[in-house]
């Protein structure tokens, strides 16, 4: 699907936008506690001084222990005070967990994901099948959402990352497999009993899957993953060989305080994966990591940066743990891109990634 | 050179590669195998088994002698290549630092292996007929009973994960698809070349494709071939061990800390054994588990210490493609820059003495001919507990250590080789029961030394075959 803006007039957009929630955010009516008073220690008037998207490069990066440490209620926009929210918690941390709130956005981004799809992609009226994360996760109610709008019911398995990556941590790499296995078993027997014919699920998990079934006889016709690296091998790997060249593959990346970047469309024999952030809701940048207001060049690596611009959710300036090569604007995304994401400094530290 | 990988003996080119610099701007491009694709290919491992399934033992035997001589000789193919033996020689020198004559002195072990395989398998199997691997069935050897015995695969395939230190590894997994077991193969990242050049001489000979899979990968995609796999075989360290230790399928070969004792009655002879002595330190450049890396005398230390001191400071760097070469340059200079660090680290703690350093005239690290070298070192220790007393490292390195005979055998702790220098029959008898040696040679022979139908780690056939009580009819069977 193509969009029907240039460049210059997302960019032109982008900073409307900007203006707009900026000003919502720290606007004593509508902005929320934690916004309002971090506003006295920033050193400068976002009001006034932030009028485009260049500049939130005033403020500083965004730390993620706030939303360790904060009461999420700190979040909640005054305009919002009153109104029921959901408490979503990040995938795989452990100890206190970051935690961020929210009301609509994740039904604005999975809309937005299965508008982009059309039809025929993800059948229209079919059952899903998420299997990976549920529990305190926002994605749980984003899939139940976006099949219940693609006219489906949505199943469930559930898996714990956490316990996964504390397994993993303490060698006990058996039960960890045992653990995938157990997931595993329960989502096989929801395929054979049940009519499905979407999957939301975890690379690894749904490679997992396939080696004890063939996906595209069981009915699946369509397959939405997320959550680790996809070089261009394993995403060939996927739709080859998982998929056996039968299914729809639609890979993304996001997380919970940014939302959904769907992937580029692909040519024939092209394996590398182009995401692109849900703008102007959030935007990502390629930075270079030894000078962060720098963007790096088209085709360089560099760290992933992360604004979230939502009424819901304000964040500046996010350094995530990626890294990913900058790409260039497309038809369907009129706005940067990033490329064959993978975890930063993946090639000088053990990462433990993408076991689930 | 493009080295894809094999998939139950069928190319696959992936899009994630590995470049290796063969100098004299020639490159080696390996494809990296993504763990999930090894494990697609694990679940038609039956497949590849009925190949070999489908051929009489015996003729698999006769392949793999056939095979031994392509593999010295031919030119094979080698991805989208094909290699000479001298090319083989070269490009393999390249990547791991071996000298030529290294390299030529494991391809003949490799050889060997393959061209003795029946006596391999005969030692593994304590002289059973080949024909065991076609109907489960034979006679017990050398019973005049009619005891019929009757052993099953314990799995459809073996996975190995390789080291590149020491090309002659390859010759563990060689009986294998004689006994009628396929074999996927995780090449170490410095030495592609060996086992596929061994895999396409099978190949050649007579055997099937199917019975091979060639995975350049990850440190997951190994542990993918070898935890996946019905056996595995891998090598390593202490932490290879323990990290495989939940993993009963697994066959882990780690530290060496190989050594020689000399008995109380032989000590007075240390002049004989110098040259059996040195030769344990540093055949194969002291890369191999079987080097010697501890040697242990009720006494004489300081002069033993200082006649092999003055023999190993002779070894000097040489070029990779002298005749003459003994030692390896690190591929790797980080490695030699760290080991080289620690033993200094460790010598400034009471109890130990580098006794080469007197006999050089540079330090143990060196460059030379555009390689780092580290230069034989012997460390005397006073202490049998200093650190640098009973560990091993990736060049030609032992410690000496005085110990009364009657303690030695309390202090080897886990050991590979013991050569025993000794006639003692109260001591060997202790020897022959101590649980902590692996292979034990009596007499001074090198820790090195080979017998192909005596494995030093384990044994092949019991490790993939298992034995089952069988009673009745057998003669119909």
């Amino acid at each position: 699907m193509s969009c029907s803006l240039s460049p210059e007039q997302a960019a032109e957009a982008l900073d409307a936008h900007v203006r707009e929630i900026v000003s919502w955010h720290f606007s004593p009516e509508t902005g929320c506690p934690y916004w309002l008073e971090r506003a006295t220690s920033l050193g400068f008037d976002p009001m006034t001084e932030v009028t485009r998207f260049a500049d939130i490069l005033k403020f500083p990066h965004f730390d993620d222990e706030v939303l360790r440490k904060e009461d999420p209620a700190r979040f909640i926009p005054n305009a919002f005070a009153g109104r029921p929210y959901n408490v979503f918690e990040t995938g795989g941390t452990t100890g206190m967990p970051k935690q961020r709130i929210g009301w609509e956005d994740y039904k604005t981004d999975y809309t937005e994901f299965s508008e982009h799809y059309g039809p025929d992609f993800f059948p229209q009226g079919a059952n899903w099948l998420m299997v990976g994360p549920t529990g305190p996760r926002r994605l749980r109610l984003a899939i139940e959402h976006l099949a219940n709008i693609r006219g489906g019911a949505c199943y469930f398995i559930d898996l714990d990352p956490r316990w996964v990556k504390r397994l993993i941590g303490m060698g006990e790499m058996r039960m960890a497999k045992a653990y995938q296995e157990h997931v595993i078993d329960q989502a096989a027997t929801i395929i054979r009993h049940r009519d499905i014919g979407c999957l939301f699920t975890t690379p690894k998990l749904l490679e997992s899957l396939a080696e004890r079934m063939s996906l595209a006889d069981a009915g699946i016709r369509g397959v939405f993953a997320g959550g680790t690296t996809m070089t261009p091998q394993y995403v060939r790997f996927i739709e080859e060989e998982v998929l056996e060249g039968k299914i729809n593959f639609a890979p993304t990346y996001g997380n919970t305080l940014m939302g959904l970047a769907i992937s580029k469309k692909r040519g024939p024999g092209e394996y590398s994966l182009t995401y692109h952030a849900p703008q102007p809701r959030a935007v990502l940048r390629i930075v270079d990591p030894e000078n962060t207001e720098k963007v790096m060049d088209y085709g360089d690596y560099g760290r992933v940066e992360l604004t979230t611009l939502t009424k819901e959710f304000f964040m500046p300036r996010f350094l995530e743990r990626d890294e990913a090569i900058r790409r260039e604007p497309c038809d369907e995304f009129p706005w940067d891109g990033v490329g064959d994401v993978r975890p930063f400094q993946s090639g000088t530290k053990t990462v433990i990634e993408g076991v689930y | 050179m493009n080295l894809p990988i094999l998939r139950l003996g069928q190319t696959y080119e992936s899009c994630d590669r590995v470049e290796l610099d063969l100098g004299d701007g020639k490159m080696a491009v390996t494809h990296t195998a993504n763990p999930g694709l090894i494990r697609r290919d694990l679940l038609r491992a039956t497949e590849a088994k009925a190949a070999l399934d489908a051929i009489p033992a015996d003729t698999l035997a006769s392949y793999c002698e056939q095979a031994a001589e392509l593999f010295m000789t031919a030119d094979l193919p080698c991805g989208d290549d094909h290699q000479s033996p001298q090319q083989y020689v070269e490009s393999l020198s390249a990547l791991t630092r071996l000298p030529h004559s290294l390299v030529r002195m494991n391809m003949t072990k490799i050889h060997a292996a393959m061209s003795q395989v029946r006596t391999v398998i005969n030692g593994l199997t304590r002289n059973m007929p080949l024909e065991i691997f076609d109907r489960g069935l034979a006679s017990a050897p050398g019973s005049s009973s009619d005891l019929a015995l009757n052993y099953f695969p314990a799995t459809s395939s073996l996975g190995v994960s390789l080291p590149s230190n020491a090309p002659a590894v390859n010759s563990l997994w060689i009986p294998a698809p004689v006994m009628k077991i396929p074999v996927f193969l995780k090449p170490g990242r410095e030495d592609p070349f060996t086992p596929l050049r061994i895999v396409q001489a099978m190949i050649q000979a007579g055997f099937p494709k199917e019975a091979f899979g060639f995975y350049p990968t990850t440190h997951e995609g190994g542990d993918t071939i070898v935890t996946c796999c019905g056996r595995g075989i891998s090598f390593g360290s202490d932490a290879t061990v323990k990290k495989y230790a939940d993993y009963p399928s697994v066959s882990v070969h780690g530290t060496g800390r190989s050594k020689i004792l000399i008995g109380e009655d032989m000590i007075d002879r240390w002049p004989e054994f110098l040259d059996v002595i040195v030769q344990s330190i540093s055949a194969n450049g002291g890369r191999s588990c079987i080097n010697t890396s501890a040697i242990l005398v009720p006494s004489k230390r300081d002069e033993l210490a200082d006649a092999l001191a003055a023999k190993l400071a002779e070894i000097q760097p040489l070029a990779r493609d002298d005749e003459n070469a003994l030692l390896c340059g690190f591929a790797n200079t980080a490695l030699a820059d760290g080991i080289d660090d620690l033993i200094s680290a460790h010598l400034k703690e009471p109890g130990a003495e580098d006794v080469t350093a007197e006999h050089r005239d540079t330090p143990r690290k060196v460059e030379a001919f555009e390689q780092t070298y580290l230069q034989p070192t012997l460390v005397s220790c006073s202490d049998p507990e200093h650190p640098l007393a009973n560990t091993e490292f990736m060049f030609p390195y032992a410690s000496i250590v005085e110990i009364p005979q009657s303690e030695m055998l309390a202090n080897i702790g886990q050991t590979l080789v013991v050569s025993a220098f000794t006639e003692d029959p109260d001591f060997i008898g202790k020897l022959l029961l101590s649980p902590d040696i692996e292979r034990l040679n009596l007499g001074a022979f090198p820790t090195n030394r080979v017998q192909w139908e005596q494995p030093h780690e384990g044994n092949l056939f019991e490790f993939l075959y298992h034995r089952r009580a069988i009673q009745g009819n057998v003669a119909v069977a």
